[in-house]
This record gives C-alpha cells, structure tokens and sequence, in this order.
C-alpha cells in the first residue's frame, strides 16, 4: 500500500464514519460505538478488497458481506452509500417509518446488504453457508463476516466455527471487532470470551491479529488470508470503540447512544478536520 | 377388502428427497438424524449434495439460509423438537425474516414419538411455527400426501416447514389418483350435522369417528387440513354454515395448532361451536406409540365423543 493509497482510504474512512454520526444524530437512536470501531475494516473490504458492483448488486458471483454484529448497520450503510449503492442523502432516513434503512440489516430492503441480521451469533452460520455453496458451485465467491467481540459470547458463534473449520472453508473470512466493551461494561466484566486467537486455533481457523484501525495491517491480514489454503481465516482486529470521535473513544456508554446536537456537530467537526488533513 | 397399507411420513419425506435429488439445485442438510429423519436414502443416491452439520440445529438452520441465497433450495432436517423448539429464532430471523427458499423436513412431531418421552415429543411446533410471518405449514396425513407435498414445497417459493411423523400410519389416500394442492383442504366424507377438521394421522382417527357417529345417527363431515397456514378459510366457513358445529383434531396441544387456527377464522367469520381434540396443555410421556395415542385421548373415540358433544351445543 502508497501513501497516496493509505490517504485515500483514510479519507474514506472519515466519510464511513460522518454517515455513522450522520444517521445516528438523525435517528435520534442507533449504536455509533461499534460502527465506528469496525469503520476502518468496512472501508477497506468495499473499497479494496470486495469484488462488488454497486451497478449490478445482485451478481451471483459477487463477494459476500454479513454483518454479523447487525447493530453496527450505521457503518455498513455508509460504506453502501459511498460505494454508489444508494444515495448518500438517505443515511438520514435511517430507521425511519418510511426508510428502506432498518435499525438493522434488512437484505430484502437494502441495496448491497446480502443477509438479515441482528440477532447475534446468527450472521456467521448464514456466512457459513455462503461460503459453502460458493464451494459447492466452484465460485471464486469470498465471503466476510464482521462479528462483535461480545458477539461471540453466543454458543452458535462457535457451533458455526467448528463447521467452517471442519468443511475447510477457505473462502470465510471472519473479522472479529475486538474493542472489549459491550453493553453491561468491559468484556471481563461481563463473560469474556478470551483467547480469542487460540479459540478460533483449536476450531481449526487460521488467525491473524491486528491493529483494526491499520490500514497497512488490515491489508496485510486480507492478502494472508486469500492465500491460507484449507481453513477458513479469522482475523481478531484490536479497535476502539468509537474510534475516531475524542468524547466516545473507549467509552461503553457509546454503544447505544445517539449524539445530540451539540455533540454532533463536534464529532461532524472532528471528522472534517480529519478528512481535511487527508485530502490536504 | 384389500390389505391395509402402514408408511410413516417420515419415510415419504426421505422417499420424496431421493426423487428431487435428480434436481441439480436441491440439498439436504441434517442434524446427525439421518437415520431417523430418513434423509439417509438421499445421503446414498447423492453424498456431495447432503451436508450432515452436525448436533448444532441452530447453525444448520443459519447455513441452510446462507445456502439458499446461493441460489440453492435447501432442504433443512431434524426433529420437530429441535426443528420448530431449539432453533425456533433462527428459523424466525435468518429464514424467514429474509423469506429464504428453506423447507424444514420436521420429523418425529407429535406424542406418536412414543418411548423416547417428553423431551423429544414435540406438541407446540405448529404454534411456533405459525406466528412466523409468511411461512407456509404442511402436516400430512399420510405417506401419499407427504411424498407429493414435499415436491409441492420444492416448487414453493419461500420457507416452507413440513411436519412428519415416527410412526407408521394407514394409508387413506389413493397413490394412483391423489393429487396435492398446497393451501387447499380436502372434504374426505361429506356430512350435514358436524364437521371433523383434522389434521396429521389424526385424519385417519377422524374417518373412524365419521363411522362410529353414524351408528348413532350422526352425519359427519371428515375434512383433512394438511396446509395449516394459509389455511383454506373457505372449507372451514362453508362447514360452519352446512354442519353448524366443528371439531378440530391433531396430535398437536389443543393451544395455537390447527384448533386455534379453526377458531380464529370462525370467531371472526362465522361463529359456531367448535369444540377441540389435542394434547390438552400437558407434557407427554414414554411408552409404546399407539397407547400413548389412546392416553392422550388421541383417537376416534374420543373425537366422536367431542363431536355428539358438538351437536348438543347447536342451537
């Protein structure tokens, strides 16, 4: 990766995460925590290394995305709307009566969005299946499931880990968000599922950890995975939670939280402050 | 009289994927149940296309629908208990919110499980499975009609949950001439004074309650429902007006099933008495299949019993 590279995907990133407060401030509701910290991987997957047209969203041989952790539909929404998925005005629809932009992800509403989710620990089996008939077909098809850190408090998280370690699926990619809050509090507060890394071992996956919010180490562990041949890779992503706005860095209270006015117009400053410094 | 033909459902389930494996689209999934789900007759005929996922029903209902948005028609299997009860939130959220081309093969419902007990007999699966919008719900009566509804499901486009049974039943329909119509109730005996809507291997029970009713002089209607949703509404209102009194029977909790279905449509259409033979609000319990029928009031007897009781309540 260039610098001129590493630039434009920052500013990208920036622009992910002003549709993340753009929505949220709008809605009045919607969880900017976690969008934000899974921010940097989304902008990379549609930007760099997802084969998806947003002219032709429907192509079966297109790479697959299920937002496991369903609640940071903010962050993919913006990332469908940059792409040229859908207007970038409708980020301000969201989870309204009339918006085809649910609370969370709706693949029967949302141009781009390839499986409902929400419920967590349920994206990655549906994940699971898409790779296989990937497979199963003889498709190139490559499948991402972000999944939340708490997410995978879920048993069926791990009932799906053991099928794709077990059918060797290879063309799975799963990004766990890694910024140890959820909502009760810090994930040894609550049932953490540390080790991550040697959990997603003795399932049999290839696991790579990283910085989230690296754009040199994100890219790293999504070339290392298209190269890993017989295990599906997991890549365990160390990120802030509300990364990228100063007053919700690292705080849990973030999660489900809305800014309110005067909020958001500091969080819109430091992002266009952001975006400046990139564009300069 | 020609000799009395016993199928499971089951056995038509497993009969019918065999026949759709000839179709380069279709799969089957499992939950390690092959062998009693009677999907292991298309495991043989065709093993790239069957993927046993194992004792995690709740994965394989997720992987079933990410299958069928490759383009697949997916045909998931397990017990009505862990089908309809363990994996009831996935089928809710990730089939059939998404209206994914999933059929749940749901084998061994019902009291009729027999020895296993309680635990593995599922009463609720239909009132599960009938507050999830848009699913479509098919409880056989016998091996003919299973067999040509689960071709009929493959055609179906959209979630579609097929209830079967353990055990062997009488064969009430003519395989040479039966035909299945999805969401259409079949008028097996006509009749003026009560109707008998039933459904499962209690259609069987309800004919032999038709004839135990007409030494007493009563002129029952037999009809099988065995699309519980949509339900035919039209049969149903058409008995209330001619018959004036229904009973409903399944081996299925007399809660949310097809008596509830029954009642919700002539509460509001065409009230009349309707009275209900089920599993009455109660957990099963172990022995031989055919007594715990009996037991549980399960059986002709106990519908023509309901049914005089039906025609008392007549205005």
């Amino acid at each position: 990766m260039d610098a001129a590279q590493k630039k434009e995907l920052k500013a990208l990133a920036c622009k992910v995460r002003m549709g993340v407060i753009e929505g949220t401030f709008n809605a009045k509701s919607g969880h900017p925590g976690g969008s934000l910290s899974i921010s940097d991987i989304l902008t990379y997957l549609y930007f760099s290394e997802m084969n998806v047209d947003p002219k032709d969203p429907k192509n079966p041989d297109r790479d697959r995305l299920v937002l496991s952790k369903g609640h940071t539909a903010p962050a993919l929404y913006a990332a469908l709307a940059l792409k040229g998925f859908f207007p970038e005005e409708m980020i301000k629809t969201l989870r309204k009566s009339d918006s085809m932009l649910q609370g969370h992800p709706s693949m029967k509403l949302t141009p781009g969005v390839d499986m409902s989710t929400g419920s967590l620990g349920q994206g990655i089996s549906a994940a699971c299946g898409m790779a296989l008939g990937a497979k199963l077909a003889g498709k190139e098809t490559r499948v991402y499931v972000p999944l939340g850190d708490g997410e995978i408090e879920e048993g069926q998280a791990w009932e799906a880990a053991m099928f794709a370690g077990n059918r060797k699926l290879d063309n799975l990619v799963a990004i766990v968000d890694n910024n140890n809050l959820q909502i009760d509090g810090t994930l040894e507060e609550v049932n953490a599922p540390y080790p991550i890394k040697e959990k997603f071992e003795a399932f049999n996956w290839n696991v790579i950890e990283i910085n989230g919010h690296c754009f040199e180490q994100i890219e790293a562990a999504f070339k290392a995975a298209r190269e890993c041949k017989g295990k599906p890779t997991c890549i365990v992503a160390k990120t802030v939670k509300g990364k990228g706005i100063s007053f919700m860095e690292d705080k849990c209270d973030w999660h489900g939280t809305a800014p309110n006015a005067e909020q958001y117009e500091t969080a819109m400053a430091e992002l266009k402050a952001a975006l400046a410094e990139q564009e300069a | 009289m020609a000799d009395v033909i016993k199928c499971a459902t089951r056995d038509a389930y497993g009969k019918a994927l065999v026949e759709l494996g000839k179709r380069d689209d279709v799969l089957v999934l499992d939950a390690d149940l092959g062998k009693a789900t009677k999907t292991i007759g298309f495991k043989k005929s065709f093993p790239d296309k069957y993927i046993d996922c194992g004792i995690a029903e709740s994965n394989m209902m997720g992987v079933a629908a990410g299958l069928s948005t490759m383009g697949y028609k997916v045909f998931a299997s397990s017990f009505a208990m862990f089908a309809a009860g363990r994996a009831y939130e996935q089928v809710r959220n990730t089939i059939a919110y998404p209206h994914c081309n999933v059929k749940i093969g749901a084998t061994h419902a019902g009291i009729s499980v027999g020895e296993d007990g309680a635990s593995h007999q599922c009463c609720e699966d239909i009132a599960l499975m009938r507050v999830i919008p848009g699913m479509t719900i098919i409880n056989p009566a016998d091996d003919v009609e299973a067999y040509q509804a689960v071709l009929a499901a493959a055609d179906f486009d959209g979630p579609v949950y097929m209830r079967f049974g353990r055990l062997a039943v009488e064969r009430i329909n003519d395989e040479a001439t039966y035909k299945f119509e999805l969401g259409k109730g079949v008028c097996l005996r006509d009749g003026k004074d009560v109707t008998i809507v039933a459904t499962g291997l209690m259609v069987g029970e309800a004919l032999k309650a038709a004839k135990i009713l007409a030494g007493d002089g009563i002129d029952a209607r037999v009809i099988n429902i065995h699309t519980i949703k949509p339900i035919d509404e039209e049969i149903i209102i058409n008995a209330a007006k001619e018959t004036g009194a229904i009973v409903t029977a399944e081996e299925h909790s007399i809660i949310g099933g097809l008596g509830g279905a029954v009642s919700e449509v002539l509460c509001e259409k065409y009230p009349v008495p309707v009275l209900r033979v089920g599993v009455e609000d109660t957990f099963g319990k172990s022995g031989p299949a055919v007594e715990l029928l009996g037991l549980f009031g399960l059986d002709a007897k106990n519908i023509a019993e309901k049914a005089k009781k039906a025609v008392s309540l007549k205005k």
